[in-house]
């Protein structure tokens, strides 16, 4: 035990009003540094929240490179991390362009911790109908753009046809529009020893995909102006279902328990280890699974619907903002513009060919969250696979992204999210009831919600 | 040269070796405080300037269930972490005490984890304790006991949380050592003439002994538990766990974190860490208060 202490707050805390006095108050926060599209940007590009160590990141930020030389990219790498990004904000060392995921970037906006980009998308001519609107929209709040999307994550269902055929369960039966179907297919796969959970059937990914859920049954978890819906009786009766999906399947601790020790991202997976029957899961997932394939994978998909029979999915990605106090706006937003471009994605698409065969392997499809780049490198390079399961598989995150939507963006949203994780949790834990967590979640979303707009 | 004229160069040489720490302290420490105090009673969302709302912050505390659910949770963490800790790590220092010329090994070997990142033990922890495949559970069922699920049932988190900081108690065992060698063994050697057994040696001389060094250390103890805040965080809060099981891991640090850096509310997580303070300094002023009178100083009469 670490004596992080109540210093910890005190002193960052402290720390951020003593160098809040050099900070970006003074500075020019109307996003009116953003040049023009035949601006030249030189300096340093500090840059935030971005890993960027595969090929299709690597040959996004060559791209950049090799259009401004005169920049330099410093690229502090790692994934967003929400203190970090603060204090250097408030403390006035501002990075000048961050990656962060969508869902949170109502938040930073409503705070006023990040800039509108419209100057920097007109003055730049980024067209912003090459993006999926859907993405578009998540980077929006009260008629301003404050963020440049990129990639595309919707969710199908994804089967392990070894568990189904042992159990005797059809494709056709892993569906979730019938929900007292599903449950009888869940509990036919579910298998246990000892009074424990040796293989889960079907995993509805509670507590993350409660929103999922929420959609499956009709209901919006954060209503289009940002408010909170958290305890909607759709939402309730959702949240219900998903519990006694667990409940049939060892219950919540037993559940979780098993799978925690899931091999998620190893060869031996929990499909190939027949510890999974079936979990709806985002399309990056399938790039994870290709070598699963030498260890007997065998794998079938279907889409996720609502209960109407309707595909649905959840969206989630990232975006590329620009800081309050970014000292080099003009380069910040050729970033961004030049990262989510079709020319980029393209030159993407070829680097992860290489990739794939140089592993001998096949590509699995790039959802970059360009409409525009989408289907051209789709039409360019995504084959037949010769494996019918990823094909199908495929297929279905294709189909997956017209259909996507995301939480609406809110000035809540942080607290929003962490309302509902904390009432699924306490529910999935039996501490409180579906409809008792969620009232209790709601109010304390709506509160949230409510002082936000009030600035 | 005049006694006086002494006295203030070796004042002054004194103030000079200390200088460093003291400026450390006002600067990293006391302005932060005054700073946090100060900003418990602004709306400070860290973007814009502080607003001053007077008391708001505080009385803000008593009306969210959060902050009443994570200071029980602190509470109840630190009541099983306190003792277990003073009586595992007791344990330790009489076992290291035995172990003549290999005891400088073995204190090394027990203090190397207060070295090891929190998050590195946070994630080796939630394998050795998972329900069902974790080693801690296997060697339970050596012995024929069917062990809980540690890190997922509500019931057993905060007991989980005290388990993992007891890798952390080599600073502990050091100090009793220390203790333990000063011990006088004329003492035992009395004892043993008059027929006196183990148990009765320990709690008769050794722990009387040493109760100046297990007063130090359940005072400490007992305010580190009361800032639990890496252990949890890693565990349940962190990246990589996106999603928390259950509000019964949910420590007053962590919300208090949640507060500052999720939220921007950091007038009220101020106002939280003063909350803590006087907290702690009141726990700290009963145990000192029953404390003293079972203490035994050397040098005292």
């Amino acid at each position: 035990m670490k004596n992080s202490g109540w210093a910890l707050a005190g002193i960052a805390a402290g720390a951020l009003v003593i160098t809040s006095c050099a900070g970006v108050g003074g500075k020019d926060d109307t996003g009116g540094k953003a040049g023009s599209a035949g601006s030249t940007p030189t300096g340093t590009l500090n840059v935030m929240g971005f890993s960027g160590e595969d090929e299709v990141a690597q040959s996004r930020i060559a791209a950049f490179k090799a259009a401004y030389p005169s920049v330099t990219v410093k690229n502090n790498k790692g994934d967003f991390d929400a203190q970090q990004f603060l204090t250097a904000v408030s403390s006035g060392n501002a990075p000048d362009v961050v990656y962060m995921a969508r869902n949170l970037v109502g938040t930073y906006a409503a705070k006023g911790a990040i800039l509108p980009l419209d100057d920097c998308i007109k003055n730049n001519d980024i067209d912003t109908g090459q993006y999926r609107e859907a993405a578009l929209n998540e980077v929006k709040l009260k008629d301003k753009t404050y963020g440049i999307p990129e990639f595309y994550t919707v969710t199908v269902n994804l089967i392990n046809s070894t568990a189904l055929a042992s159990a005797g369960v059809q494709t056709a039966d892993i569906q979730t529009t019938d929900w007292g179907k599903l449950e009888q297919t869940a509990k036919k796969l579910y298998k246990a020893k000892n009074g424990r959970p040796a293989r889960i059937g079907y995993d509805p990914r509670m507590p993350d995909f409660f929103p999922l859920w929420a959609l499956n049954n009709g209901a919006e978890l954060i209503k289009p102006g940002g408010e909170p819906n958290l305890n909607d009786p759709k939402a309730v009766e959702a949240l219900t279902y998903a519990i006694k999906l667990v409940n049939d399947q060892g219950g919540w601790s037993n559940f979780k328990t098993f799978r925690d020790t899931f091999d998620i991202f190893g060869e031996k997976n929990q499909f190939t280890q027949d510890q999974l029957g079936v979990m709806p899961i985002e399309n990056w997932y399938l790039n994870v699974l290709l070598d699963s394939r030498r260890n007997g994978l065998k794998l079938q998909s279907t889409m996720f619907t609502d209960r109407q029979g309707k595909p649905i999915s959840t969206l989630g990605g990232s975006a590329w903002v620009v800081p309050k106090g970014a000292k080099n706006q003009d380069a910040a937003c050729k970033w961004a513009k030049t990262l989510t471009a079709v020319d980029t994605w393209q030159k993407a698409a070829e680097a992860r060919m290489q990739t794939v065969a140089k592993d001998k392997t096949f590509f699995t499809g790039l959802f970059t969250g360009n409409k525009v780049a989408d289907e051209q490198i789709k039409a360019k390079y995504l084959k037949p696979t010769g494996d019918p399961g990823f094909d199908q598989a495929i297929n279905n995150y294709y189909a997956s992204l017209d259909v996507a939507k995301p939480l609406n963006p809110s000035a809540a949203g942080a607290e929003i999210e962490a309302a509902w994780k904390s009432a699924v949790g306490k529910a999935l834990g039996g501490t409180a009831t579906p409809q008792a967590a969620l009232d209790q979640a709601q109010t304390e979303a709506k509160a949230a919600f409510d002082k936000a707009s009030q600035g | 040269m005049p006694r006086s004229e002494l006295v203030r160069r070796e004042n002054r040489a004194g103030w000079f070796f200390v200088l460093p720490w003291v400026a450390g302290f006002l600067i990293f420490t006391a302005g932060p405080m005054i700073a946090s105090l100060v900003l418990s009673f602004t709306d400070y969302q860290m973007i814009r300037s502080p607003r001053p709302v007077g008391f708001d912050n505080y009385r803000a505390l008593f009306d969210d269930p959060r902050v009443l659910k994570s200071l029980s949770n602190t509470f109840v963490y630190a009541a099983m972490f306190v003792p277990l800790g003073t009586v595992a790590a007791l344990g330790l220092a009489l076992m290291l005490q035995r172990v003549g010329r290999a005891s400088g090994f073995f204190r090394t070997a027990f203090y190397l984890p207060e070295m090891t990142p929190a998050v590195a033990a946070g994630a080796m922890f939630l394998l050795l304790l998972n329900g069902q495949q974790g080693l801690v559970n296997k060697v339970l069922g050596w012995f024929g006991i069917n062990g809980p699920n540690w890190t997922t049932d509500p019931n057993w988190l905060k007991p989980s949380l005290a388990i993992v900081s007891l890798w952390t108690l080599g600073g502990t065992v050091v100090i009793y050592l220390a203790a333990l060698n000063g011990v006088p063994r004329q003492l035992y050697e009395a004892a043993e003439l008059d027929g006196a057994g183990p148990v009765t040696r320990l709690f008769r001389i050794t722990v009387p002994m040493i109760s100046g060094a297990l007063f130090f250390t359940v005072i400490t103890n007992t305010i580190a538990a009361m800032q639990m805040f890496d252990q949890a965080y890693t565990m349940f809060y962190g990246p990589q766990q996106k999603a928390a099981a259950s509000e019964e891991s949910l420590v007053y640090m962590v919300y208090l974190f949640q507060n500052a850096f999720q939220f921007f509310k950091m007038g009220f997580a101020s106002a939280m860490a003063w909350l803590l303070f006087v907290i702690i300094l009141g726990i700290t002023f009963v145990q000192v208060r029953i404390g003293n009178r079972y203490v035994y100083y050397h040098g005292e009469r």
